[in-house]
């Protein structure tokens, strides 16, 4: 679809009246951009950015859809205001991979059938990376608990269980 | 040569790789050049006349593109099934949220502001808001009485059987508004020039109703009106009727404008202004027999349409028609009902009316089983409908079906029998009381009766210049793996690697009309067009003589290339052939209501907490026959997100009205199951053949939404003793009737 224009948005920030500039490190690149303090991170990711593959699904916190890494946390970006974000080190869905070659998460959600729309699934994949992170070993009920802030409506869930242990199996040479 | 098959194999779903990367571009992560965002202002009210509209005089409208009922091209409604929905209210409104005016800038922010600096002021009139208040009717708010629409299906003598009935049953169940709760938003750009007329990209699942809605609005040919399917993030029924709308107004703002408009609704606005499953009141009369064999019945089913016709009249139609279930009538009189209310109208959504009357017959079919001391499983054995016999309907079963065999399976995956006696021990002391529920069902695959004839889909499949294949439908991906599947069927025709067959994205320009992606009717029929279409292709090749009958991939792409240089294009087209000596009477709703049924037995074990009132789902069986199975993860998906969607009607959500407006319109309020609410799903498939579908698959998508409900509901009952015959059912319910001590 060539008449959209991928990328960052160039047609703000010549106005930069209160905006401040912010230095983050976004999937290992180092960044700066102008935006209002209280800006949402989701909104300076996907617009300013040009990441969509964070996705907005509540806005409030509640579906996990924007979830990214901040400095090794599991955060909501439509919660963080931008400020919140300074010197922080993110990884978004699209640092997931390494290069061309998807990691074991994306995988194994591929095999298992953890993403049918989508919506979910860059969340659901960090979000499900930052439980292996912190327990190569995880039992159903870790990931359960794990993952009960990401919504999906489509999956029932079971088959993103078994991506996840997929993941830890393989990630464990197990 | 013997070819690897791919029918049955779980291949990579086609845009799989996309979506675990975060690649896949959905509408809110386009932008275009000069790129204009639009709101809409909706009504405060449920029922009046519009007054007056005032724009705040301190607010700065002056860069504010403006669109009324006034600035409509073509006609001011939402062409579907009838017209009576307007796109932007004139005058009069008829229930809350109803939009009324558009307004475009390019500043979101700023937008927001502007919604809050129109007032606009109404005359209110008396509104209705429940079923039984349209049917008195206490206001005429919709044509003469309130009704959207009435069937009446009508078998044997059931006037005769009330005076030989050992037993009368009767019951009276309910099911509540259900939201779709597609996590992605619905949402749109449309972008208009006078040379090509409305271009529209959004999250849907029909194009070609939105391009048949957009031509009436804008009063524009066909060939100026196109509509592209951009990535959706779920649907589930909630984005087949309502893209039309939003749409529209997209469309409006982008003709005054000239420039490109983008409408993506925020969750509070998607959840209490776009549509939802209909509430619904079903009342059965049964004439049993002192054997547990079912004599005859009345039953009634109703359900609540909101304020325009809409879609209401087929959701009605579906949930008539499985109003009886698995079971045969000797004889049966169903009246089905749709009435008109003052809330935003209801819609599709996955199972489309058969969830409602589905849980009203399973529900009826345990008082039934209690009112005669017979078991649970008993009663439904013997009254099993099999081979040879007739439905509701008056359709003869062809399939083999043996729903006894079905049921004897389902009851031993779920160790139901050793369970449930050894619940009945436990229960007698503690305060976690358990039980186990089944319920027993079909789905009907496929328009009802004759709406494939009237549909008539088309599909093509293409050679393309570097020798592999492309499917073109109109049929959309929205999670549910219809690129997947049907790239799988036509590479099996083809006897070609999935990976060299694609699928084009959903483009009215690019693709015929091979109907909306709905009812279950993707893999059945649409899949059947593409097996055609691919076998087309080949024997174009074939008559060329640059193939034999047989030929291996290598040599079927040098044949398209080939062809492809020396004749430029090489494309099949298949139509819809209604199956012949099929008859059904649309006016006396009788005949052959689907080409095929999917079969279920569901079995659900659950824990009600007497502490709490709370219920849980510990354990949940879904055994299905859905005949042949094409691609095991994506079946498996299907069903177990059913099933979780199931669990969530049953247990969690719950709409809370307050005249006419919803009023927990957000997922911190309105809850649907998370990954620590749900039990091990476990899903099985009993495979036969059916002869209708492509590789004798059926339907599957909408059947694992009937049964977790009266699954879970009679499992609660058996758990605590108490029947419920309404969902949700949420502990507060529980407790009214179990903390009352009330024994039903």
């Amino acid at each position: 679809m060539s008449h959209f224009s991928a990328g960052r948005r160039k047609d703000r920030g010549k106005d930069g009246r209160g905006k401040c500039e912010l230095s983050l490190t976004v999937n290992r690149k180092p960044e700066t951009v102008l935006v209002f303090p209280m800006e949402r991170l989701l909104d300076v990711l996907r617009n300013e950015l040009g990441l969509t593959g964070t996705k907005e699904g509540c806005g409030e916190g509640e579906c996990g859809s924007c979830s990214v890494l901040m400095d090794g946390k599991l955060v909501n970006s439509c919660l963080v205001p931008a400020l919140q974000a300074a010197g922080a080190n993110l990884i978004t869905i699209e640092g997931v991979a390494e290069g061309s070659q998807l990691n074991a998460m994306q995988t194994a959600f591929l095999e298992c059938g953890g993403a049918q729309c989508g919506i979910c699934t860059p969340g659901m994949i960090l979000s499900a990376g930052h439980l292996l992170n912190n327990k190569a070993d995880p039992t159903l009920d870790d990931i359960r608990e794990a993952l009960a802030g990401n919504l999906c409506r489509c999956t029932g869930y079971m088959q993103i269980f078994e991506a996840v242990l997929q993941a830890a199996r393989r990630r464990t040479g197990a | 040569m013997t070819q690897e098959h791919i029918i049955g194999k779980s291949v990579p779903r086609k845009e799989g790789r996309d979506k675990v990367t975060g690649a896949a571009r959905y509408i809110d992560d386009m932008t275009m050049r000069g790129m204009l965002y639009g709101a809409t202002v909706r009504s405060q009210i449920a029922r009046g006349v519009i007054k007056r509209i005032s724009f705040d005089p301190q607010f700065d409208w002056a860069d504010f593109v403006t669109v009324t009922a006034q600035d409509i091209p073509g006609k001011n409604c939402i062409a579907l099934i009838g017209d009576d929905q307007p796109c932007l209210a004139d005058g009069k409104v008829n229930h809350p949220e109803e939009p009324i005016l558009l307004l475009a800038h390019a500043d979101p922010h700023l937008l927001r502001k502007a919604v809050d600096a129109v007032a606009i002021e109404y005359e209110s009139l008396p509104a209705v808001f429940t079923i039984e208040d349209s049917e008195r009717p206490s206001q005429i708010i919709w044509g003469t009485d309130n009704t959207l629409k009435t069937f009446l299906i009508s078998k044997g003598d059931v006037d005769g059987v009330w005076a030989n009935a050992d037993y009368i049953v009767d019951g009276e169940y309910t099911t509540g508004a259900q939201e779709q709760l597609y996590i992605e938003n619905n949402g749109v750009i449309a972008a208009f020039d006078r040379e090509h007329g409305i271009t529209v990209w959004g999250s849907l699942q029909c194009p070609y109703y939105v391009h048949k809605a957009l031509m009436a609005l804008c009063d524009l040919p066909a060939e100026k009106t196109r509509v592209v399917q951009a990535e959706t993030g779920g649907a589930f029924g909630g984005k087949e009727d309502y893209p039309s709308i939003i749409a529209g107004h997209a469309a409006l703002l982008a003709m005054k404008s000239g420039r490109p408009v983008k409408i993506v609704y925020d969750r509070l606005e998607d959840m209490t202004a776009t549509t939802k499953r209909h509430p619904s009141r079903t009342r059965h009369r049964t004439a049993v027999s002192k054997d547990g064999k079912i004599l005859g019945g009345e039953i009634d089913f109703t359900i609540d349409g909101g304020a325009y016709a809409t879609l209401s009249s087929v959701v009605l139609s579906r949930g008539t028609i499985h109003a009886g279930g698995p079971y045969y009538w000797p004889s049966v009189r169903i009246r089905g009902k749709a009435m008109a209310t003052n809330a935003p109208p209801h819609g599709a959504f996955r199972g489309f009316g058969a969830p409602q009357s589905l849980f009203a017959m399973e529900r009826h079919m345990d008082r039934i089983a209690r009112a005669l001391g017979l078991s649970p499983v008993e009663i439904r054995r013997r009254n099993f409908l099999k081979p040879g016999e007739t439905t509701t309907t008056e359709q003869t079963i062809r399939e083999e079906i043996d729903l006894g065999k079905l049921l004897d399976r389902a009851l031993e995956l779920s160790d139901y029998t050793a369970k449930r006696a050894r619940f009945a021990q436990r229960n007698k002391v503690g305060h976690i009381k358990k039980g186990m529920g089944i319920a027993a069902f079909l789905h009907g695959a496929g328009f009802t009766g004759s709406g494939e004839r009237y549909l008539a889909s088309v599909v093509a499949v293409e050679g393309c210049a570097d020798g592999g294949v492309r499917v073109l439908v109109s049929s959309t991906e929205f999670g549910q793996g219809t690129n997947t599947v049907l790239c799988q069927i036509a590479a099996e025709a083809l006897g070609l690697p999935y990976e060299d067959v694609r699928i084009a994205q959903p483009d009215t320009n690019q693709v015929p009309n091979s109907g909306p992606t709905v009812a279950s009717r993707t893999a059945m029929v649409v899949g059947n067009l593409v097996r055609s279409a691919a076998l087309g292709v080949k024997q174009t090749l074939i008559a060329s003589g640059m193939i034999g009958g047989s030929c291996s991939p290598e040599e079927f792409r040098t044949a398209c290339r080939e062809y492809i240089a020396a004749h430029g294009e090489l494309r099949s087209f298949a139509r819809y052939q209604p199956p012949e000596g099929v008859f059904w009477d649309d006016q006396k709703y009788r005949g052959e209501a689907y080409a095929s049924f999917a079969w279920a037995i569901y079995v659900a074990e659950v824990a009600v907490d007497l502490s709490t009132y709370s219920a849980r789902v510990e354990d949940f069986v879904a055994l299905q026959e859905v005949g042949r199975v094409l691609h095991p993860v994506l079946a498996k998906g299907q069903i177990a997100g059913g099933v979780a969607q199931g669990i969530g009607f049953a247990l969690y959500e719950k709409v809370v009205w307050q005249n006419g407006r919803m009023q927990n319109g957000q997922m911190t309020n309105y809850i649907m199951p998370t990954s620590a609410d749900l039990p091990p799903i476990r899903v099985f498939f009993e495979e036969m053949g059916n002869v209708h579908g492509a590789h004798g698959a059926k339907g599957i998508g909408e059947l694992p939404m009937d049964g977790p409900a009266p699954a879970i509901v009679n499992a609660i009952g058996d758990a605590v003793g108490t029947g419920f015959d309404s969902v949700p059912l949420l502990p507060e319910d529980i407790f009214e009737a179990v903390g009352a001590g009330g024994e039903r």
